[in-house]
């Protein structure tokens, strides 16, 4: 029977996947032929959604974004058995943009029927799992250590040490919490895991689990993320049903529970402690550190908290061993990073690679420059915390020391590519409201700087006083980045001063 | 959005079955709001004392957390992503596109009680934008006609 798979993935289907699912199993009926379509996870080759496969001899064949009026063409051609249709792009696995990368986290996204427990165990799902069975606790710290790998929030603190001091408390309960609050805006790694392979998250928040002592986890998801919520819900069933999570998780004596809860709407809940005070049934009020969640995190409890592709990339690193994973990458950059090409680009997507290829390369190779063909202006990398880049300094490589450098941020892998179009004023003054809607309140420089923040920007807009209101803003921006609690407030100004200093003609100057 | 009267479902239901739950609140809210579409203020009370709370304590989380609300939402419920991928994209003009059609506020609800429009900080549909969601389903690469189209859509139904 031939095998047609259309993804269920959140920007596929909301560039019409299901409804070309429905036309396909449609048409095959008024056919007569026998197929089954499989809802696959997306490639997170996101512009040519979306892209429907079929299987061949050679391998799997990629039809470009077809949409309900393509179909009954489509099946005209042959398909689904052949790839005789104008919409074929060819083989999957020979499309540039996806040959070229470095997939570990993404290896099986697309592929495998993502709720399928024994389509991920086919792709060597559950090896980290089970070979972490035969270790010590601090046998699997070590091997996290040695790996190098470092924390993919946007944070990148070495993982293995984090998880030594928990490791190192000793309590009666001790949590694992996966940071699933995805808030920063041109960011999807995490919702294209948990959409195309959300086993591979359950695998390595039970690998920490064991690594650490701790017999629960929570993964908090953000309410935005409806499609990833029920694929979770579903995933984390049958890990039960399989064994694979529970009391006795495949006959070890090891216990691990796991369940996923939804955040609200708020981005400071992406902020570590602001997320436990959010899981505990609290406003999410940024906590001040020390202490670290680590030694009194969750309910007062140890608790390790990393973000989504950290907690799965221990499966990766348990499976393969820490010295493959540690052989990728440059400098203290360990490991891969997907990176997210997003905004104005021509072919917005995921791309995993090794760290080290420069911003260049990223946006011109694979993303193809600007959705709108004019040129590249400016690149905010990061998230809305992370600095707008201009078009001269993209030849700098993906590493979080060379961005730290120019005091620019790699994050959690978010590009978000503007055109020549855009005022950047009107950008930095984005960035102040964006910390006056999200900012939890907490202390007085993110609460009360980030609206005054508006204010002199609007001011600088306007003209009015601009040199005196340029230095009251720089003035405020370091008050800001020393004097807040938490990075919210903290990073705010990196957008905004690097508006400032790489784009002076915006603000009149 | 299905807007139920309060009266007509149990929330003691819901409180006996998720009050036990460590950090209970955020589910519970959750819950209420998915039977409701909002959480009116008469139920406050009946969850502060189940969870062992003071009224000021969860009306403080409702009121935190922009998911929540307080008051019934319109027939349907227009959510407009106004965050930066989106921006680059056209999110500004869509978003004043939306306003004009409406003829309301982002924030508010159209006079005819049909439409609510929201703002939403990145729905994750950030290669795709600009980006909205109507009731349950994310729409990418959404321009004027394709709003116009969306919504005479709902209205049909």
């Amino acid at each position: 029977m031939a095998r047609v798979y259309v993804p269920k993935d959140t920007t596929a289907c909301a560039l019409g996947a299901d409804a070309v699912a429905a036309a396909i199993e449609a048409e095959a009926k008024a056919r007569d032929l026998d197929i089954t379509v499989v809802r696959n996870g997306s490639r997170g080759m996101f512009w040519m959604e979306p892209f429907v496969e079929i299987d061949s001899e050679r391998g799997r064949l990629g039809f470009s974004s077809v949409s309900t009026s393509d179909v009954q063409a489509l099946f005209d051609t042959g398909f689904p058995n052949t790839g005789d249709s104008p919409l074929c792009v060819g083989l999957v696995e020979d499309i540039p943009y996806f040959r070229d990368q470095q997939r570990v986290n993404f290896a099986r996204a697309g592929i495998i029927d993502p709720l399928d427990i024994e389509d991920y165990q086919s792709l060597g799902g559950y090896r980290g799992l089970t070979r972490a069975l035969s270790l010590s606790s601090q046998e699997i710290v070590d091997e996290i250590k040695a790996s190098g790998l470092r924390g993919r929030g946007g944070a990148a603190f070495p993982a293995g040490i984090k998880w030594q001091t928990v490791l190192d408390t000793p309590a009666e309960q001790k949590y694992i919490v996966c940071n699933a609050d995805e808030g920063d805006s041109g960011t999807f790694a995490d919702r294209l895991l948990m959409e195309a392979d959300p086993f591979q998250l359950i695998e390595g928040m039970t690998i920490a689990g064991l690594a650490v002592g701790a017999s629960q986890g929570y993964i908090y998801l953000r309410s935005e993320y409806p499609m990833a919520h029920q694929v979770l819900k579903t995933a984390l069933a049958s890990a039960y049903r399989h064994g694979y999570l529970g009391g006795d998780i495949r006959g070890s004596g090891q216990c691990f529970e796991l369940e996923v809860r939804l955040g609200a709407g708020a981005y400071i809940c992406g902020e570590e402690t602001s997320l436990l005070d959010s899981l505990e049934g609290k406003r999410g009020l940024v906590r001040a550190k020390p202490p670290l969640p680590a030694i009194q995190g969750l309910f007062g409890q140890p608790t390790v908290i990393n973000n989504v592709l950290t907690l799965a990339s221990a499966s990766s690193v348990l499976a393969g061993g820490a010295e493959a994973y540690e052989a990728l990458g440059t400098g203290r950059s360990r490991g891969t990073l997907p990176m997210q090409l997003a905004g104005n680009i021509k072919r917005g997507g995921i791309v995993e690679l090794a760290f080290g290829t420069t911003l260049r390369q990223l946006i011109e190779t694979y993303g193809g420059g600007t959705a709108s063909g004019r040129p590249v202006k400016a690149v905010q990398v990061g998230g809305p915390l992370g600095a707008y880049l201009s078009s001269a300094q993209l030849d700098i490589p993906l590493d979080y020391e060379a961005f730290a450098a120019i005091r620019a941020m790699l994050g959690h892998g978010g590009v978000v590519v503007f055109d020549d179009t855009v005022d950047m004023s009107q950008q930095a003054r984005f960035a102040m409201e964006f910390c006056v809607v999200e900012s939890c309140g907490k202390c007085t420089p993110c609460r009360i700087g980030s609206t005054r923040g508006v204010e002199v920007i609007d001011k600088i807009r306007a003209n009015k006083e601009r040199e005196e209101n340029l230095i009251l803003l720089a003035d405020l921006c370091d008050t800001m980045e020393h004097g807040s609690l938490c990075a919210m407030g903290g990073l705010t100004p990196f957008p905004v001063r690097s508006a400032i200093e790489q784009f002076p003609e915006d603000f009149g100057g | 959005m299905t807007v139920v009267n309060p009266d007509d479902r149990n929330i003691a239901a819901i409180l006996e079955r998720l009050q036990h739950l460590p950090g209970a609140l955020l589910p519970v809210l959750h819950e209420v709001q998915h039977e409701f579409g909002y959480i009116p203020d008469k139920v406050v009370p009946d969850i502060a004392r189940a969870l062992n709370l003071s009224r000021a304590e969860v009306h403080g989380v409702i009121s935190f957390y922009h998911h929540f609300r307080s008051t019934p939402p319109g027939k349907h419920l227009v959510q407009v992503c106004r965050a930066e991928a989106c921006q680059a994209v056209g999110a500004r003009e869509l978003e004043a596109h939306i306003q004009k059609t409406l003829s309301v506020e982002t924030g508010a609800t159209t006079a005819d009680g049909q439409i609510t429009v929201e703002p939403v900080y990145c729905l994750g549909n950030c290669a795709c934008g600009p980006s909205l969601q109507v009731d349950e389903s994310v729409h990418g690469r959404v321009t004027p006609e394709k709003f116009n189209a969306l919504i005479s859509d709902i209205g049909a139904k």
